[in-house]
């Protein structure tokens, strides 16, 4: 191949083509990353735009209330998604974790190969398909949607990626430090737990922190499991056993609907749930950057 | 390790008999709930959609041209299977290129602290929720390829050659070209990223053996660094195909909408998760319902092939063929 290139072309003919090249290549990037940096802009600027005291403190209610010009806003969004992202942490963390470690520290055992392939497998499928499972698991027995069923679904979501990330997180620990565990006679169980997690755990918390960045902002398996709710529930279990409005889901719902005020709200939950991606972003980078 | 974790006498048997049988039934059963998760994402789309794939067959089911959920209630997901093949591979096409160009820039070109700038902004925007591309998609993107591309275009073929119409479609904004772009730019930082590590990966001996045959920056890349890190961009690029196959909320918001053959350039059309979101909360007949699952279990059949394929690559074009692995 080498000698081809010297016989056919000439060193200035070379030179000149490795100039084109660095221009074509920075000249893509930045044609590229233009529009990228344009959207983000866009719900930044429209989004402040759509933030004020309303936003925070009223349900939305009905579109009536919003052509009146009548105090409307998300609080009941914003108070849905943090019931249904706790749950769905509360559901992914032990399973998660738990699966990390047969991946990682058992890899001997005849589970572990099909575990990996089931877990890949899961990680890869589209979130649309994670809501399916959780609707015919979660919503038909209970006979209604709910915050519950919205969390096992994002649960679903997250679950592949906390495991995958524990993994690489505790095998990341040399197997000297087990075995030294092993050596002064602590069994198996305590070595993981109280040697080998503990050393993990800014890595273990980096992946979690993806992995729930990466939740938060699905929307397509909340609008079968959690459904939505223009108004705050009567009682808080409503969060939980009832319809629960969450950011992406509301956004899309005031995204397609036909009114104007409500496009404009909702710019505003684009720019909270984009600022909540953004912070556990960066909260996942600065750990990163820590443990290097 | 604290010193006090030493025990100072020896454990009893009981304690890490017994604490290791424990602690592994947990973690069986933890690890056996993710396979049941996967096991059961196929089953539930197998059982609720048995009723639709009895009703047309499989074969007819995904060769059947007709959706109608109102009258005659024929159920056929070839529509949808056209709008994702169409739109995924469009975007692929589309992405592929310009996002191996960031990535060599980054990694090449790029001076360190500008390369980690672009790099952070790219992994960045591959966290941007789906549905915030698509608000922008639906109140900017679309309304602005309407009024500066998709009518002049429709314009000039009105004039100059009308029977090219029905193959443009109805210029609204929302359809299948607008879809396509927005899911090219949602899939950019993925194969970006991929493409990055693969090329980080490759050993600078690589690369100081071609530039001690004179190589210039180009050749290096083109010859001894792109080769070395193909596996890796060709799996990454099968990955972000397998995403956009699946991405959802974005292209239901701008895609438009429509459920019957033919579809058009410009015009409306759907996928199959676009057709699953926009329908199965409105759905009440039984075998609607059914058809709507049953178009799940061949997104999970597409999904796995997908998948496995990139599983392949990655093993396969590796340097070594996978032998070292």
């Amino acid at each position: 191949m080498w000698e081809q290139v010297k016989a056919r072309k000439s060193l200035r003919q070379r030179s000149i083509n490795d100039k084109i090249m660095v221009a074509l290549i920075t000249l893509s990037t930045i044609l590229v990353l233009t529009p990228l940096v344009i959207i983000i802009g866009y719900v930044v600027v429209n989004g402040i735009g759509a933030l004020n005291y309303d936003f925070f403190t009223e349900e939305l209610g009905s579109p009536t209330r919003a052509m009146r010009g009548q105090p409307t806003g998300l609080v009941h969004t914003i108070l849905g998604t943090a019931v249904v992202d706790l749950l769905s942490l509360i559901i992914a963390a032990p399973i998660g974790i738990g699966a990390g470690i047969m991946l990682s520290e058992y890899p001997e055992h005849k589970l572990n190969p099909l575990l990996r392939v089931m877990n890949d497998t899961l990680n890869g499928m589209p979130a649309i398909l994670k809501g399916l499972l959780a609707f015919t698991l979660i919503v038909r027995p209970m006979g209604t949607f709910s915050g519950l069923a919205g969390g096992v679904a994002l649960a679903i979501v997250m679950i592949p990626i906390i495991a995958r990330s524990t993994e690489s997180a505790l095998s990341n620990i040399p197997w000297s430090i087990r075995e030294a565990g092993l050596a002064i006679g602590l069994p198996r169980w305590r070595v993981i737990l109280s040697t080998v997690v503990p050393a993990a755990k800014s890595g273990m918390v980096t992946g979690f922190l993806i992995a729930f960045a990466r939740a938060v902002g699905e929307a397509a398996p909340l609008l079968f499991t959690s459904f939505g709710n223009n108004y705050l529930p009567n009682h808080w279990t409503g969060f939980i056993f009832g319809p629960v409005d969450t950011l992406p889901q509301r956004l899309y719902s005031l995204a397609i609907s036909p009114y104007k005020e409500w496009h404009s709200m909702g710019w505003g939950a684009g720019i909270v749930l984009l600022g909540f991606v953004i912070v556990l972003f960066s909260a996942s980078r600065f750990l990163y950057r820590k443990r290097k | 390790m604290d010193i006090k974790h030493i025990p100072k006498k020896p454990l009893p048997a009981i304690y890490s008999w017994l604490g290791d049988r424990i602690f592994l039934t947990v973690i069986i059963v933890l690890g056996l709930s993710i396979i049941l998760m996967t096991a059961g994402l196929a089953l539930v789309t197998i059982v609720d959609g048995w009723e639709a794939i009895k009703e047309f067959g499989f074969i007819g089911f995904i060769t059947g041209k007709v959706w109608d959920p109102g009258v005659n209630r024929t159920f056929g997901a070839l529509p949808f299977l056209f709008g994702t093949a169409v739109t995924s591979v469009g975007s692929l096409a589309l992405a592929f290129l310009p996002a191996v160009a960031i990535a060599v820039f980054i990694s090449e070109y790029a001076a360190p602290w500008l390369g980690k700038m672009i790099d952070n902004m790219v992994n960045l925007i591959a966290a941007v929720p789906s549905v915030v591309i698509g608000i922008w998609g639906i109140f900017v993107f679309a309304p602005w390829m309407r009024e500066t591309v998709y009518l002049p275009i429709y314009n000039w073929a009105i004039e100059n050659n009308p029977s090219l119409l029905p193959i443009l479609g109805n210029p609204i904004g929302y359809g299948m070209v607008s879809a396509t772009i927005i899911l090219a730019l949602m899939i950019i930082p993925f194969i970006t990223a991929l493409t990055k590590d693969a090329i980080d990966q490759v050993p600078v001996e690589q690369r100081e053996a071609a530039y001690a045959l004179g190589a210039t920056h180009w050749e290096v890349i083109r010859m001894a660094v792109i080769p070395y890190a193909r596996g890796g961009i060709l799996a990454g690029s099968i990955l972000a195909f397998g995403r956009a196959i699946g991405e959802t909320m974005a292209v239901a918001m701008l895609i438009g909408n429509k459920n019957t053959l033919p579809f058009s350039i410009f015009g409306p059309a759907a996928t199959m998760p676009s057709v699953i979101i926009n329908e199965f909360r409105e759905a009440v007949n039984s075998l609607h319902l059914s058809s709507l699952m049953a178009i799940g279990l061949v997104l999970f059949i597409i999904s796995l092939l997908v998948n496995l394929l990139a599983a392949y690559i990655t093993k396969k074009l590796a340097i070594g063929g996978g032998k070292t692995a």
